[in-house]
């Protein structure tokens, strides 16, 4: 097995456990967790699939590349509506 | 046995036990700080993966800024309440997916497609001699000038759902201070060689606005800039001249057989001129996530 596919292997399970986490976590933070847990394992399967031949092929890095950057732009935002869910709570309390 | 076979063996399953931990794990600053572990160990995946860019990438934002936020909002959000009682339900689930993935996987041919020798070939003509940069820049500049278009959404977003009466300032750090003094200048140092060394080699926009926003992040965090309320006039100009320079270049260039096709002769100028546009907006985009979201009672554990 290339080490190529181990990390596309990986990836895979790291999906489907950001996948489980998902479903199984009901806290909002955790959740954000899993979704990037998920991501990065896409991103894995990704590059690893592109490359398993042993080339290294540009266009997939660049793709995740610019994934990595949506992904911390997502968390933000989940992280600042998860604040504003609780502050909402709080008040309404 | 090889040394790298083990290599990676350890590596796929310290990431694995990282995210498990993360996700699974009863304590929520355990769960953090194992996640910004799992963002190190990915930056190491990629590196294995000769794929440096991202790694690059991976260690200043996947770790870095996200770990930033994160540990920012364990003083703001409250604790897990709900119960785990359909785990069972879950296991089942999870293994399946992974096991029709993988299999899936293996299943594919192993052959390399037509995109590395496409790259190559047109790589004379793209304006830089770096195949990830020329990709992003030139070959697929949308995606880039779109995926600057969600940025800017997200930070609109995140402004929108965080309002503070009044920017939040740390309490200061006489100490961490002076280390500010003498780091924030040398990474701004570091981002304009990567900045630069992005035509040639690892390195670009991206990772430089990476290291900007690290810095204010790093300023933020020992009380010498305040977090953002409302942006400023002149802080929302900033944050708009990348992709508005960027658009201003796509825009002459509309007509053209394709989408954002740069002319081959001025290719490397526009490259500099979009990437530098796009390190200075990026680096105050990425570094508002987080002061927009900067609390100012970082050791408060929810308890309310």
């Amino acid at each position: 097995m290339s080490a190529t596919l181990l990390y596309a292997l990986t990836g895979c399970a790291l999906f489907a456990l950001g996948l489980g986490a998902t479903v199984l976590v009901t806290e909002p933070l955790r959740r954000v967790l899993a979704f990037n847990v998920m991501g990065s394992g896409a991103f894995l399967v990704f590059v690893g699939l592109a490359q398993r031949a042993g080339v290294s092929d540009p266009v997939p890095q660049a793709m995740v590349l610019t994934g990595i950057v949506v992904a911390v732009a997502a968390t933000a935002l989940a992280l600042a509506l998860i604040r504003r869910l609780e502050r909402d709570d709080d008040d309404a309390r | 046995m090889n040394v790298a076979v083990v290599f990676d063996g350890v590596l796929a399953a310290g990431l694995v036990w990282a995210a498990a931990g993360a996700l699974l794990g009863r304590d929520r600053y355990r769960a953090v700080i194992l996640f910004i572990v799992f963002g190190l160990l990915m930056t190491l995946a990629w590196v294995r993966l000769s794929a440096p860019d991202i790694a690059l990438a991976e260690a200043a934002i996947g770790a870095g800024l996200t770990g930033a936020l994160l540990l920012d909002a364990l003083g703001g959000t409250t604790a897990a309440t709900a119960g785990r009682a359909r785990r069972w339900m879950v296991l089942p689930l999870a293994v399946t997916v992974a096991a029709v993935l993988a299999a899936v996987l293996r299943a594919l041919p192993v052959r390399s497609g037509p995109l590395p020798d496409a790259v190559s070939a047109a790589l004379p003509e793209s304006g830089v001699t770096h195949p990830v940069t020329a990709v992003l820049l030139n070959f697929r500049g949308y995606d880039t000038l779109l995926e600057v278009a969600v940025l800017l959404a997200a930070l609109l977003g995140v402004l929108g759902a965080v309002r503070h009466a009044e920017p939040v300032r740390l309490a200061s750090a006489p100490v961490l201070q002076a280390a500010a003094r003498v780091l924030v200048p040398l990474m701004m140092l570091a981002a304009g060689y990567l900045l630069w060394a992005g035509a040639h080699r690892p390195g670009g926009a991206f990772q430089a606005a990476a290291v900007l926003a690290a810095a204010a992040v790093l300023l933020a965090l020992v009380g010498m800039i305040s977090g953002w309320g409302r942006p400023s006039l002149r802080l929302r100009c900033a944050i708009a001249a990348g992709p508005l320079l960027f658009l201003a270049i796509a825009a002459p260039l509309a007509g053209r057989a394709a989408l954002l096709v740069l002319p081959p002769q001025h290719a490397g100028l526009l490259i500099l001129l979009i990437e530098a546009g796009l390190t200075l907006s990026l680096g105050f985009l990425l570094a508002g996530l987080f002061l927009a979201l900067l609390r100012s009672d970082p050791v408060d554990t929810g308890k309310r």
